[in-house]
């Protein structure tokens, strides 16, 4: 019904634009005929897209199921929440990995989220661009290489025939256990990822810092601002956007940290402190076949990550702030 | 600016050297102070330190010679000689000659498809007004918003019987939605007329494409290509999700298993009858092997990603 009200009034505001209104008396498919070349480019494409991100969507239907591989969706039984009974009744196993992912999660959120910022600051405030463009180039680098890389790189530097207790070894000092020492596994990952993506970070606060009109630094030094009073209340206020955007698709993130960087060094530190959601669903899912609530796991989990992102964007209007996206 | 400072030297009464007179602000900031120019070297400095400090350690090892390795106990800094011992082994013929084989497989072919396919779906969503342009730049920019999920994206590839087919590492991954929309950002930024000119001599759409579309855009291209080719390169987690069979892994499962895991090299394994060098000296060198490339386009990245791929997407 409502449909029919509002349609005829949408006609009416597109035909003012005369190239619409040619368009809609072409029929259906003579438009197709017209536009085959378009539509053939654009098919190879869609159809990865469609197929490996909406028809996978849609498998997350075994949730609701008893899934058997051999059986397939079509002709495993359907068990309605049963699989997400987990999630309420308190396995242990799961309720450690969710606990791990929170803490990891609260880790990276009060030490690597500011560092790109505090770097770009610095970078920002290099006098010289050649310098700066000559430490941009050291510090993007390790974004570019993988997590096998990284995680071999930092053993490599401070395991115990590393570069770090060869050194302290040849001075006759007490050697430190960093590698596969749950004490410690927390602050290393911490630190592999600061490592890996700090500098590449910056680019983004680098381009918006870059953006900012120089007449309000020329005007806040006119009235006497030193270096840090201008950091505080002309920089960072210009960042405020970018950094609330980040922000909230960060939150978005927080169910999920570094599967590869935790699968990686899982066996070495063992599950107790290394297990998080997502390496959680591949153990028992696709390594121990336990499909269904695998996928339940991995279900909630994204719908919490698509929650959260939504209420913060709320939260960021509600406090006057752009957000990601304007609704 | 050089020239007047000059000038104001050459007209001062007295000639006693002074300091060149520097401006109080520069672009409206007051200069750094000696203490924080200090600060700012000594942090930034170490920083660099420790980003080039294992890149210099890896090659180090990989060529030291293995008396040094093992007098080392396992990790060198400054190599005494050069013993290559330890590339030898590697490209034997063996487990890491193959996974090497493998990637670059993947590497080349997948990027060559992912190039294609993006091209081609970023030029037909820049076509505004074809038919269904919207509803398909949607499915496009929607699909960015969320993930499949680790098993639903298996129970897929398994379903289309992928598995332990190397295709597996590119297909799933071959189109990036991001790069879709890069790319289609730019097609939308030429100057339309262009486009028209070569209509009006009779070229028909896919001609457009082919020889005025593809051309213009080489520069754009190459930057996705460069961000495929390292994402395909550096693939770990599909490689362990789809396969299992170890004559078909990349270089990323095989540098996992002996230089993370630490798994005991063995002649057999590198296919090779000669004596060995110490297991350290043969990690660094697999894990050589898999850094170059990626330090080989860095360079090409580098020179691009600031401004081409920053204002593609923003402007999307």
């Amino acid at each position: 019904m409502t449909t029919t009200v509002e349609r005829p009034s949408k006609t009416a505001s597109k035909s003012t634009a005369g190239k619409s209104k040619e368009r809609r008396r072409t029929p259906f498919w003579r438009r197709v005929v017209r536009d085959r070349t378009v539509l053939l480019l654009a098919l190879p494409g869609m159809a990865v897209i469609v197929v490996f991100q909406y028809v996978a969507l849609g498998g997350n239907v075994i949730a609701f199921q008893d899934f058997q591989p051999y059986l397939g969706i079509g002709r495993s039984l359907w068990v309605g929440f049963e699989n997400f009974s987990i999630l309420f009744n308190g396995d242990p196993e799961f309720l450690q990995a969710l606990r791990n992912t929170l803490v990891i999660t609260a880790l990276q959120t009060v030490f690597v989220f500011p560092a790109p910022i505090v770097l770009a600051l610095l970078l920002n405030s290099l006098v010289s661009n050649r310098v700066k463009q000559a430490v941009q180039s050291v510090l993007y680098l390790p974004h570019f290489l993988s997590w096998v890389i990284v995680v071999a790189i930092f053993q490599q530097m401070l395991g115990g025939a590393g570069l770090l207790n060869n050194w302290l070894r040849s001075r006759g000092l007490e050697t430190i256990d960093i590698i596969g020492n749950p004490d410690t596994f927390y602050a290393l990952i911490t630190s592999q990822v600061i490592w890996k993506d700090t500098g590449w970070a910056t680019i983004l606060f680098l381009a918006v810092l870059s953006q900012i009109d120089r007449s309000l630094y020329e005007a806040s030094a006119m009235d006497g601002a030193t270096r840090m009073r201008q950091i505080w209340h002309v920089t960072l206020p210009a960042m405020r956007p970018i950094i609330i955007l980040l922000f909230i698709l960060k939150l978005g993130d927080s169910l999920s940290v570094g599967f590869e960087q935790l699968i990686l060094q899982q066996q070495a530190v063992g599950l107790g402190v290394a297990q998080v959601l997502d390496t959680y669903v591949y153990n028992n899912g696709i390594l121990g076949g336990a499909w269904g609530v695998s996928a339940a796991v991995g279900l909630v989990k994204g719908l919490v990550g698509l929650v959260l992102v939504l209420v913060a964007n709320k939260v960021a209007h509600i406090f006057g702030e752009e957000g990601v996206y304007r609704a | 600016m050089t020239a007047t400072q000059t000038g104001s030297a050459e007209i001062r009464p007295d000639h006693t050297p002074r300091r060149r007179r520097r401006a109080p602000l520069i672009d409206g900031v007051p200069r750094p102070g000696p203490v924080e120019s200090i600060i700012k070297a000594i942090v930034l400095g170490v920083a660099c330190l420790l980003v080039v400090l294992p890149f210099l350690g890896i090659l180090s090892t990989s060529l030291a010679t293995p008396e040094q390795v093992i007098r080392a106990g396992g990790f060198v800094l400054f190599p005494e000689g050069i013993d290559l011992t330890a590339y030898r082994s590697v490209f034997a013929g063996g487990a890491v000659t193959r996974a090497l084989l493998v990637s670059v497989f993947v590497t080349g072919v997948g990027t060559l498809i992912s190039l294609t396919l993006t091209a081609m779906l970023g030029w037909a969503l820049s076509r505004r007004g074809s038919i269904a342009n919207r509803q398909l730049l949607m499915l496009v920019l929607v699909s960015l918003l969320f993930s499949p999920g680790m098993i639903p994206s298996y129970l897929v590839v398994q379903r289309l019987g992928l598995l332990d087919s190397l295709w597996a590492l590119i297909i799933p991954t071959a189109v990036s939605a991001f790069n879709v929309i890069v790319v289609r950002a730019f097609f939308v930024g030429l100057p339309q007329e262009v486009m028209d000119s070569a209509r009006i001599d009779g070229a028909g759409e896919w001609q457009t494409f082919r020889y005025m579309g593809l051309p213009l855009a080489k520069p754009v291209l190459a930057v996705v290509g460069l961000f495929y080719g390292v994402g395909y390169w550096n693939a770990f987690f599909n490689a362990l999700l789809y396969i299992s069979d170890a004559a078909k892994w990349p270089l990323q499962l095989v540098l996992r298993t002996y230089v993370v895991d630490g798994n005991q090299i063995g002649a057999q394994d590198l296919g090779t009858e000669a004596a060995l060098p110490p297991q350290t000296s043969l990690q660094m060198a697999i894990l050589v092997i898999s850094i170059v490339p990626v330090l080989i386009v860095y360079p090409f990245l580098q020179r691009h990603f600031a401004k081409g791929m920053l204002t593609g997407a923003v402007k999307g």
